[in-house]
């Protein structure tokens, strides 16, 4: 079984079209990184595979159910980091975790061993506000893989991070199944799977991460 | 259960923190008492009129309330959060109802006092239970219209506009019946007769919004 399937999957914000016609499969485990220049569609399609909007066209089966029917077997089986960090600001950072364990069904004690991993338990008292971006972005990450989801759903992981800290998230979202955005041609392919190349909705590049260049990604952005 | 559990203590405590709903609606309805004290040029109200006041009063200090209910999930995402986990979604709706309920409540407790005070003749004094009674089964029906109204409003953009819009049409019947049933409480010749009749009205009125938000609320959170 694939654990994604897109067959000319479409989706538009009323009039303005963000994705057409964008078909692909990726295996269990693998990678797929998403490439494309702003507004291109990558958060469109994140946000469609985390279930959380519809497909307006095609087909979409994430680890093995149809979106949009089955999409509550589909809920908390993937872990989601989008722009923002989905956290409340006034609460703290372990106020916020233990809400969303209870929420996703996940064990509290993750909660500190997660704080611990990624260096934050010093700060976990303090509401979220009164935190740097980067430290919030970290915190974000406890939350998307609280749950240990199958799959992980990652806008630009690292967008707010300075080089020790990406390096400190990256075990944690190294496992499973990934999607990722990404705005890095190099290290994006290195490790990417599969790649997709969007442009305007459209899929440009859709192979193998070993038939893609870096030239190639960089033609999406020209 | 224990969804809307977490949800709704997760609610209050935000509101113990940043204080932006029930202060603000204590200090509104605190301040329309003071200015019909002075605009009504009379001593003291009784009756029909202290009933009028009274619920018109508390009902648009709920919006307030209302349009503060889904700001914080909007803005912060946790409504993103919340549907992306394995849970059923009218648990939000019954956590925000009761968050509103019991803001509510809590407004009520300073301004009951305060309306006793600055604008009631009569002292409401032995038909307290009576007015109790009514109090819940009114806060009942603004909380679950109120919680379906802000929901809806929150995905539009003029929303502190939309939310208060929907929901005072809604509510026309709770400030009738909660009117009705806390005029004869409120008349000058001690406590009048307690209409069994509007009490009635307003749990049905309860029933039937309870079990219709219940039915629709989770459209509402698609996208
Ligand atoms: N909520 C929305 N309402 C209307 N249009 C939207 C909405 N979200 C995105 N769009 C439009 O859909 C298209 C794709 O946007 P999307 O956010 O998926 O791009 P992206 O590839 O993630 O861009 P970026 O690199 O800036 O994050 C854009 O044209 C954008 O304007
Ligand atoms: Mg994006």
């Amino acid at each position: 079984m694939s654990a994604l399937e897109l067959r000319g999957l479409g989706r538009a914000y009323g009039e303005r079209v963000a994705l057409r016609e964008v078909s692909l499969t990726l295996e269990e485990g693998r990678t797929l990184v998403v490439f494309g220049p702003n507004g291109a569609g990558k958060s469109t399609l994140l946000r469609i595979l985390g279930t959380l909007l519809r497909p307006h066209a095609g087909e979409v089966r994430v680890l093995g159910d149809e979106l949009p029917g089955d999409a509550w077997r589909v809920r908390g089986r993937v872990g989601f980091l989008g722009h923002d960090p989905l956290l409340y600001r006034d609460l703290s950072a372990r106020e916020n975790l233990r809400y969303f364990a209870r929420l996703y069904g996940a064990r509290e004690t993750r909660v500190d061993a997660l704080l611990g991993e990624l260096d934050v338990l010093g700060r976990a008292d303090e509401p979220l506000r009164t935190l740097s971006r980067g430290t919030v972005q970290r915190i974000a990450v406890c939350r998307a893989v609280l749950h240990e989801p199958d799959l992980l759903l990652l806008d630009e992981p690292t967008a707010n991070l300075d080089p020790a800290a990406a390096e400190l998230v990256a075990p944690l979202l190294a496992r499973g199944t990934r999607v990722v955005a990404s705005h890095d041609p190099e290290r994006g392919l290195h490790d990417a799977d599969v790649v997709l190349g969007l442009r305007g909705g459209r899929a440009e590049i859709a192979a193998p991460a070993a038939q893609v260049d870096v030239a190639d990604v960089r033609r999406l952005y020209g | 259960m224990r969804t809307a559990a977490a949800v709704l203590r997760k609610d209050l405590r935000l509101e113990l923190r940043t204080r932006e709903a029930v202060p603000a609606m204590a200090l509104f309805a605190l301040t329309t008492f003071v200015i019909f004290h002075f605009g009504l040029d009379r001593r003291s109200l009784e009756g029909e009129l202290a009933a009028g006041v009274l619920w018109v009063t508390l009902l648009f200090a709920a919006m307030l309330g209302v349009n503060r209910l889904f700001v914080a999930e909007r803005e912060q995402g946790g409504f993103d959060a919340f549907l992306l986990a394995p849970v059923d979604r009218t648990a939000m709706f019954a956590a925000k109802a009761a968050g509103l309920f019991a803001y509510l409540c809590a407004v009520e407790l300073v301004a009951i006092p305060a309306f006793v005070v600055l604008l009631l003749g009569p002292g409401p004094g032995a038909a307290f239970p009576e007015l109790l009674l009514v109090l819940v089964l009114a806060n009942a029906g603004v909380a679950v219209v109120g919680t379906l109204a802000g929901a809806l409003a929150i995905q539009t953009r003029a929303r502190d506009l939309i939310a208060p819009l929907v929901a005072l049409p809604l509510l026309v019947p709770v400030v009738i019946a909660s009117a009705r049933a806390t005029a004869p409480l409120l008349a000058e010749a001690g406590a009048g007769a307690f209409p069994a009749k509007w009490p009635l009205i307003l749990a049905l009125y309860d029933v039937v919004f309870g079990l219709l938000a219940y039915a629709v609320f989770d459209y509402l959170l698609e996208d």
